[in-house]
């Protein structure tokens, strides 16, 4: 019964407790509380652990996530920020919380009221899904999917259905604004990033994030730096934080396509947004930064490792939102197909040369890419990267930079689009 | 399938976060791109002009405070010269340095909020925005040293200023003159070369120079223009003629143009200031007038300023009562603003914020 589940502490441990070596499970080695033909509570109560485990702590991730955005953000504005509430202000997301919480459940009247309550639900679900393959230590993951990275992309491409069904469903301009230029910009996003994923899984031979973390002697973000680049970035625009946070941008159309969202599902869709940069930064520190491996002791320490480099690169993503203002959408769009999809493209063509002479004539173990050879990819990709990046950099540039062409004489009449 | 697609009016405003203000604009969308862009504004109208007809002369000033409440020295200044030209009285020479050097710092504040709700409306989250505040906090602390208020200052009076600067005032305002390079040499660091700025002003929201004169725009987006046009040199009020100074000018009249024009003239402003303290003489500050001013019936008298927004003027009739007859103020938001149209029409949604935030309007000044 679900065999790839059994490599979970925490479930074992609870399954175990309650339903022993019936059944299926033969790997516990003990009996359990229940009787036999009662294993399927014990699944149950197990599968139910791992899950509000998993689902609090993304929440409170997120809580704290929001705690520690709002101090850095002010400490980078020369200001405060939250100080109230608990040492150091730690419990002002919780004092948010209770606010939002008491807070009147508006929902537009000519709102979709099914899709408009959908929305934080489908967002969180996005979310949450996406956790469920993350290694934060060793054997400590809900699941070790063999095609992880593929379910990654798979599940939280979901965020774009539920921000356009927002947009939507609020019967909002300002929202449908939102909506409609969310949906442009993430599916544009979606193809670099893809792109630049496929480097690890050809070095890793494999999809799962587990082999990925053990496939990396050198860390990934030396043997794939361009990769590292356009997945960072695009990871960026997934998530609407500045620069191309054009999706809800607040000075141009109030709060785009959440606008209508208040009380609990305003919460909701923050919280998805919040624990959708700490799992980015998760997964930026699983494929590229060596995930739950460290210098030493990666065995006992993994957690440590990890939350060291998600810290990181939370960091980093504050840093940014905190410093550079916001792209227009044009730039965005030509950001993406000018500068990131050539760079995803460059790398994943030598990527997979590398791995063609690396992997496959290799003597004893075909396919395994070694610690030295890592070593030589990284010397080849670093100055490629760099000579890629100056390059397209200056045509992204250029590209960017052409003004925003002004429409000359435009009609305002009803036009009529012909569509198959 | 044919599907029907139509130009989409939203309302931005008068609850908008970045109207500055209570400013409607029925914009007119083909998808992200303007089509129609109309500014409706009164949100904020308080009849400042016919309340100045149930005033003495001295009440009026502090309904000045309250035009361009960003730049209320200036305001000031203009009434207090309409005021003085209709009595015919003369300022005491300290009076009008004091007068040059809190317009100049007034000036200095004003340009530092116009460029941080600029960057701000570039979506840079407040950052540039807290580092402009910073700045303009100290001169505020200033000005409360200076007058008790921050904002509503009331410092200038018909024939000088309302007090003499107290003794700590000075070297607050040389630690502040001190620090102000490092101040703006920090906000030109993060923005005036970040790429994204570049590419999000450069080239867009272009104003022609013979378009500006047309429209009688004022100020510094005149300046942004190319045409080196400032009252202070054109017509030098107070103690202007005895300042060495320049005037920046743009070569595109773009947004990024009368962006760099207000960093450029809060440098200048920095160096009238300092002029300004070198050459500071003794003497009174305030011109002996009766409590009640009774202008002679009949005067008129038109006063103007370089107000950080452009040229604000008072126009004054007196009928020899305490209050004048008409008191019309020609306020340089409400004339930048008429342009709106001609620079939106065509742009895209995010460039139309960033335009009217480098017109740099005031709602306070264009209702009155």
């Amino acid at each position: 019964m679900v065999p790839f589940l059994q490599d979970n502490v925490i479930y074992r441990g609870v399954y175990c407790w309650l339903g022993g070596n019936e059944g299926n499970a033969q790997w516990c080695g003990r009996d359990g509380l229940l009787p036999g033909g009662y294993e399927w509570v014990a699944y149950f109560v197990a599968g139910l652990t791992i899950m509000l485990i998993l689902v609090n702590g993304a929440l409170l991730g997120a809580a704290v996530f929001v705690w520690a955005e709002r101090r850095l953000l002010a400490r980078f504005q020369a200001r405060r920020g939250p100080n109230r509430w608990g040492p150091w202000g730690i419990l002002q997301p919780i004092a948010d919380l209770v606010k939002l919480l008491i807070k009147e459940d508006i929902i537009p009247t000519a709102a979709d009221r099914i899709a408009f309550t959908l929305v934080p639900i489908i967002m969180l679900m996005s979310l949450l899904l996406s956790l469920a393959v993350l290694p934060f230590a060793r054997n400590t993951y809900l699941a070790n999917l063999n095609i992880g990275v593929l379910y990654i992309v798979a599940v939280s491409s979901m965020t774009t259905i539920a921000i356009f069904m927002a947009g939507w469903a609020s019967a909002n301009k300002f929202a449908m604004f939102g909506a409609m230029r969310g949906v442009a910009m993430l599916i544009s996003y979606e193809i670099p990033l893809i792109l630049s994923l496929v480097g690890v899984v050809l070095i890793a031979g494999s999809m799962s994030l587990v082999s990925v973390v053990e496939a990396q002697y050198l860390p990934f973000i030396l043997v794939q730096p361009l990769g590292a680049l356009v997945f960072m970035l695009g990871i960026t625009a997934e998530l609407n934080r500045t620069p191309f946070d054009i999706l809800e941008a607040e000075s141009e159309i109030v709060a785009g396509y959440h606008t209508e969202y208040s009380g609990i599902k305003f919460a909701l869709i923050q919280a998805a947004e919040m624990a959708g940069v700490l799992a980015a930064s998760g997964f930026l520190a699983t494929l590229f930064l060596g995930g739950w491996s460290g210098p030493f002791l990666s065995t006992q320490l993994g957690a440590l490792w990890f939350l060291m480099k998600l810290s990181f690169f939370v960091f980093l993503f504050i840093w940014i939102r905190a410093t550079f203002p916001r792209l227009r959408i044009d730039q965005i769009m030509a950001f993406a197909w000018k500068f990131l999809l050539p760079l995803a493209m460059i790398n994943f063509l030598a990527t997979a040369v590398q791995v063609y002479f690396f992997g496959f004539y290799h003597g004893d173990v075909p396919g395994e890419i070694t610690r030295n050879e890592q070593w030589v990819m990284a010397a080849i990709n670093v100055p490629l990267a760099v000579a890629s990046i100056a390059a397209f950099g200056h045509f992204a540039r250029e590209g960017i930079r052409v003004p925003a062409v002004r429409l000359e004489s435009i009609v305002p009449t009803p036009r009529v689009a012909e569509v198959d | 399938m044919p599907i029907r697609t139509e130009p989409v009016t939203i309302n931005i405003g008068p609850q908008h976060p970045s109207t500055h203000g209570v400013l409607r604009l029925r914009v007119t969308f083909d998808g992200e791109v303007i089509v129609d862009v109309e500014p409706i504004f009164g949100y904020l109208h308080r009849g400042s002009e016919k309340l100045a007809e149930e005033r003495n002369y001295v009440q009026v000033l502090t309904l000045t405070d309250r035009l361009d409440y960003v730049a209320s020295m200036t305001n000031n200044q203009a009434y207090c010269l309409a005021v003085e030209k209709l009595m015919g009285v003369e300022v005491p020479e300290r009076a009008q340095y004091l007068r040059v050097m809190t317009a100049e710092l007034q000036r200095m504040a004003s340009h530092l909020v116009a460029a941080g709700f600029l960057l701000q409306d570039l979506g840079a989250l407040a950052t540039p925005l807290m580092y402009c505040f910073r700045f303009r906090e100290k001169i505020l602390d200033l000005f409360e040293m200076l007058c008790g208020a921050r904002i509503t200052v009331s410092y200038m009076r018909p024939g000088g200023v309302f007090a003499d600067a107290p003794e700590d005032f000075w070297p607050a305002l040389d630690r502040l003159m001190g620090e102000a390079p490092e101040l703006l040499g920090e906000l030109e660091q993060l923005l005036m070369e970040n790429e994204i700025v570049l590419v999000r002003t450069k080239n867009v929201g272009v104003l022609p120079l013979d378009m500006a004169i047309a429209y009688s725009i004022s100020g510094p987006v005149l300046r942004a223009s190319g045409l080196p046009w400032d009252w202070r040199k054109a017509d030098p009020y107070d103690v202007y003629d005895r300042m060495q100074f320049d005037i920046p000018i743009g070569d595109r009249g773009d947004n990024y143009d009368r962006f760099r024009v207000r960093i450029e003239e809060v440098k200048q402003s920095m160096r009238i200031v300092s002029q300004c303290v070198e050459q500071m003489p003794p003497g009174p500050i305030r011109t002996k007038l009766p409590l009640v001013l009774r202008p002679p019936a009949g005067a008129e008298a038109y006063g103007r300023v370089e107000a950080p927004k452009g040229e604000l003027g008072f126009y004054m009739v007196s009928d020899g009562s305490i209050a004048p007859y008409r008191c019309k103020i020609r306020s340089p938001s409400l004339i930048n603003l008429t342009v709106l149209k001609e620079l939106l029409v065509g742009w895209k949604l995010a460039d139309m914020i960033v335009t009217l935030g480098s017109i740099d309007i005031n709602m306070g000044e264009v209702d009155r």
